[in-house]
C-alpha cells in the first residue's frame, strides 16, 4: 500500500477491512506523518491517516495502528515502548516527545476533529520517514568521553562516594540519549557540529563525579566553539527532556566550572 | 532499487571525526565579555540617549557648537570612546556567532567573517580618529 507523492499528500486513507474492530469509546483521530522513502520520494511529504483512539492510548499505538492495519511501510524506531529506551523520539505536534509516553487524551482538541503531527527529529538527516541517522549524535556523545576515567591502581574496595557527592549529578545519570534534547536546540538544527544538549548533560555526568579525574579534559573539549559557548539558553532542551532532567542547569554548571575552574 | 550507503557495521568504533580540543579560551572570554558589555552599554547608551534626545530640548539643540562644546570635555570623549569600542565589538561578537550558526558553508563562513571584521575594524578606528583628532574650529 504505498503511497503515491503528490496525488496522496493530503488524501485520508479509511480504515483497512481486515483491522480489528474499534473498540467503544475510542474516537477517530487523524495522525498526519511527514514520510520519506529514499527509493521513491525525492522529499519529505505529508501523508494523513485515520485512526480509532482510546484515551488511554499513547501515540506510539497510532504509529502501530497505522503500520499492522494500513501501511506497512511506515517506518520509526521504538524498542520497550515504556519510556525507558529512548528509541522513539519525534515530533509530536511541533515539540520534541516519546511516543510511548504521550497519551492520546492530552492530544484530543477540545472541540471539533482531533489532527496529530508527527515528524522525525529535526537536525539529523533523515533516513526513511520517522528514523533519522542518529550517528552524528552518538559521535558527539563519544567526543566527551562518556565513560569513568582514573588513574592510578584500581582500589581493592568500591570507590565510595557521600550522598552530597552522588547527588551533584544525580540529574544528569537519567539520559536516555534518546535525542529528543539536541534536536530540540535551534543552534544544533543549524550548525550540526555543536556538540549538543546530551552530550554536555552526559559530560556534566561525570565532570561532577568525585570518582572521576578526567574533568579537566572534558572541560577543555566543551570549552571550544562548539562546546557549551554555543547555548543561547533557550531552554528547548529542559522543555524536550522525557526524563525531566534540568538540561539548561546543567549546560550552565558547565559553564560555571569552565569559568571559575572550581566544581 | 537502491541501497543505502550507510555501513553495516562500525569500522572504527574508538577513532573521533571531530578535531582534538584546542585548549583556548577564547569562546569563554568572548561569553564573558558579551555580558560584562552588555551591562556597560546600558548605561552608556541610555544615557546617550536621555542627553541626547530627551533633556534640555532634547534633539533639537544638537548642532555643530553643541558637539563641540562636549568634545571639549574629556569626560565625553572618554564616554563617547568607550561607547563607540564596546558597541562596535560587542555588536561584531555577536553577529560572529550569527555568522557561525547560519552560514551553509566554511567559505561562506570565512568572507562574511572577513566582511565584518574589515567593517568593525573600519568603524572603531575611524571613530576614534574622529573623537581624538576633532577640531572644533572648521565650523
Amino acid at each position: 500500500m504505498t503511497a503515491t507523492l503528490s496525488d496522496n499528500d493530503n488524501a485520508v486513507t479509511d480504515l483497512p477491512s481486515d483491522a480489528p474492530p474499534v473498540p467503544e469509546g475510542a474516537t477517530m483521530v487523524t495522525v498526519k506523518i511527514e514520510r520519506f522513502n529514499p527509493e521513491v520520494d525525492e522529499d519529505l511529504h505529508w501523508e494523513s491517516y485515520r485512526v480509532p483512539a482510546m484515551p488511554t492510548d499513547r501515540v506510539l499505538n497510532m504509529l502501530h495502528y497505522i503500520k499492522w492495519y494500513i501501511d506497512g511501510t511506515l517506518t520509526f524506531r521504538r524498542s520497550c515502548a515504556h519510556g525507558v529506551c529512548g528509541s522513539d523520539a519525534m515530533r509530536i505536534n511541533g515539540v520534541n516527545r516519546l511516543a510511548c509516553k504521550v497519551l492520546m487524551k492530552d492530544m484530543f482538541a477540545k472541540s471539533g476533529e482531533t489532527t496529530l503531527t508527527v515528524e522525525p527529529i529535526k537536525g539529523l538527516s533523515v533516513e526513511k520517514d520517522l528514523l533519522v541517522d542518529m550517528e552524528p549524535f552518538f559521535e558527539a556523545y563519544k567526543a566527551i568521553k562518556p565513560y569513568l576515567v582514573t588513574t592510578g591502581n584500581d582500589p581493592s574496595r568500591e570507590r565510595t562516594q557521600s550522598v552530597a557527592e552522588r547527588e551533584r549529578f544525580d540529574d544528569t545519570t537519567k539520559c536516555i540519549l534518546c535525542a529528543a534534547c539536541t534536536t530540540s536546540c535551534p543552534v544544533y538544527w543549524s550548525e550540526g557540529s555543536y556538540f549538543g544538549p546530551a552530550a554536555i548533560v552526559n559530560a556534566h555526568r561525570f565532570i561532577f563525579d568525585s570518582r572521576d579525574e578526567a574533568a579537566e579534559e572534558r572541560l577543555d573539549i566543551l570549552n571550544d566553539i562548539d562546546g557549551v559557548w554555543r547555548c543561547r539558553t533557550t531552554f528547548n532542551c529542559t522543555d524536550a527532556c522525557p526524563q525531566g532532567i534540568q538540561v539548561t542547569k546543567a549546560i550552565q554548571e558547565v559553564k560555571r566550572a569552565l569559568m571559575f575552574r572550581r566544581r | 532499487m537502491t541501497t543505502t550507503e550507510a555501513p553495516l557495521s562500525v569500522d572504527k568504533p574508538r577513532s573521533s571525526t571531530r578535531p582534538a580540543a584546542r585548549r583556548s579560551n577564547f569562546e569563554l572570554y568572548s561569553w564573558v565579555f558579551m555580558r560584562l558589555s552588555g551591562v556597560v552599554l546600558l548605561f552608556l547608551v541610555l544615557g546617550h540617549m536621555l542627553i541626547m534626545l530627551f533633556l534640555d530640548g532634547g534633539v533639537h539643540r544638537i548642532n555643530f557648537a553643541f558637539v563641540a562644546g562636549r568634545w571639549a570635555s574629556p569626560f565625553w570623549q572618554l564616554w563617547d570612546l568607550t561607547m563607540l569600542w564596546l558597541a562596535g565589538l560587542h555588536g561584531g561578537n555577536g553577529l560572529r556567532t550569527v555568522i557561525n550558526d547560519y552560514s551553509r558553508t566554511n567559505v561562506t563562513r570565512f568572507w562574511l567573517k572577513i566582511l565584518l571584521y574589515c567593517s568593525i575594524l573600519l568603524t572603531v578606528v575611524l571613530g576614534t580618529y574622529v573623537i581624538f583628532t576633532f577640531n572644533p574650529n572648521i565650523g
